[in-house]
């Protein structure tokens, strides 16, 4: 126990860097999957047999592979054709990957709205785009944020993969960091604790927006 | 108003309505009854084409609506439609309820539409709820809620379909009230109900439908009194 504390003391600032640069990439891999997934969620609810494919195509690839993989072929295979940084690398790779699994939700939960709410928008004269975004999505966005908010907290630990493609995110760090001490056990353990710290502050993010969306929908009779 | 010709549609072998002809007048109010699964509720949608038709014609306020090159959302601006479960939107509260069409199909300004809000929320008596969301209202208020929305849309023709089948029986008078007056002011009315009470004070011509056809159409005094088809008589027998 006090060796680990002795590793925590001695590192914690290589460790705090590290903990940024995979809440970095955690995040902008995130924002970009987001945006991924919903457009997907659209062509996957689209009435076009060809772009529904597109979307079903790219969906079973993803979930079909290994992330590590995709994150080896994007490093070495793509970016050997284009040039990226390799955050940017990194961070296409998880957002490409989380894309995919967040389209399934932002898709299950357009679907899980009654058909009632677009007959009633379009009975109104409103267009299918304008009942979209004012009527479905606002409801639809809702639902999705429970099973949203853990697939960011998987993605915030998938984001761990990059370190073997070099990158010195805290998973990447710590395996350097153990391989110069030779205490694995004691600076694994140290590397959990801050992956734990940044899944519960997550959690805690995720509950209050959670609650804040709830009380919006309910209150003045 | 509303002229529909050989109107047939189908749901995949199932041959929902079987040749439909059917006009309604201005400022006619129509109400067409039948046993569940006669198409009533098909014809309504197929009306404010929320359903497309096989075969036939739909002509509305004068004009052929052809729905592959007419603009429907145009169309529908002018055939407003309440719904047996209301679809209230419910993340909006009232008030935005009343005003969400008229603010985002007509681009009215805030202060206009929501001045014609609290006009059509009075006129169906829920002005003090304007504030509420719509699962804190009971299903009558509910569907009063619905019938001020659609009106917001100033729609020349209103369409009905079984406005108060979901609704507890004490709270079925509000919503007729509600659609008396409106028939009373003039407006263009096609109903699916079951409230026979309803079509008797209120219709001008009831319609009868079975197995996908109209099968007899007449004043209700005459419909209720003496009909003529033998369907509508078991019909009848069968409910009163």
């Amino acid at each position: 126990m006090l060796i680990i504390v002795q590793i925590f003391l001695d590192t914690y600032d290589i460790f705090i860097s590290a903990a940024l640069l995979t809440l970095r990439l955690t995040i902008t891999s995130l924002i970009i999957g987001s945006l991924i997934g919903l457009v997907v969620a659209f062509f996957r609810i689209s009435t076009n047999k060809w772009i529904y494919k597109l979307a079903t195509i790219y969906i079973e690839l993803i979930r079909g592979t290994p992330l590590i993989v995709q994150i080896a072929i994007l490093y070495f295979g793509i970016a050997s054709v284009v040039t990226f940084s390799q955050f940017w690398a990194g961070a296409l790779a998880l957002a490409i990957h989380n894309g995919a699994y967040i389209a399934e939700i932002f898709r299950g939960s357009i679907q899980s709205i009654d058909k009632g709410q677009m007959e009633a928008a379009r009975s109104l004269g409103m267009t299918y785009p304008l009942a979209m975004r004012r009527i479905i999505l606002p409801q639809a966005f809702k639902f999705s944020i429970p099973p949203l908010g853990n697939q960011f907290i998987i993605g915030l630990k998938d984001s761990s993969l990059v370190a073997y493609v070099g990158m010195a995110d805290l998973w990447g760090t710590g395996l350097s960091e153990a391989a110069s001490n030779y205490r694995q056990l004691d600076t694994y353990m140290v590397v959990g604790i801050y992956y734990l710290a940044l899944v519960l502050l997550f959690s805690y993010l995720l509950r209050k927006l959670e609650r804040r969306l709830d009380i919006d929908s309910k209150e003045i009779s | 108003m509303i002229q529909v010709k050989n109107l047939v549609k189908s749901f995949g072998s199932n041959i929902v309505l079987n040749g439909i002809d059917l006009s309604v007048a201005e400022k006619e109010v129509v109400v067409i009854i039948g046993a569940s699964g006669s198409g009533k509720s098909t014809l309504l949608r197929c009306v404010n084409f929320l359903e497309m038709f096989d075969q036939g014609e739909i002509r509305l306020i004068g004009k052929t609506v052809i729905p592959t090159t007419t603009n429907l959302n145009k169309v529908r601006e002018e055939v407003g439609m309440v719904f047996q479960q209301f679809n209230l939107f419910p993340h909006m509260n009232v008030l935005e309820n009343v005003m969400e069409a008229p603010l985002h199909v007509k681009k009215m300004d805030k202060v206009q539409a929501k001045e014609k809000a609290m006009v059509l929320l009075k006129k169906v008596g829920l002005n003090d709820k304007a504030l509420a969301y719509p699962k804190n209202l009971s299903g009558g208020q509910k569907q009063r809620v619905a019938i001020a929305r659609a009106l917001a849309m100033e729609p020349r023709i209103m369409l009905f379909d079984e406005p108060t089948s979901a609704l507890d029986p004490e709270l079925v008078g509000e919503v007729l009230q509600v659609m008396k007056q409106l028939a009373q002011e003039g407006m263009t009315m096609v109903v699916v109900t079951h409230e026979m009470g309803f079509a008797r004070e209120v219709a001008d011509r009831v319609v009868f439908m079975g197995d996908g056809k109209i099968l007899e159409e007449a004043p209700p005094n005459e419909f209720f009194i003496n009909p003529q088809n033998n369907k509508a008589k078991q019909f009848l027998n069968s409910i009163l």
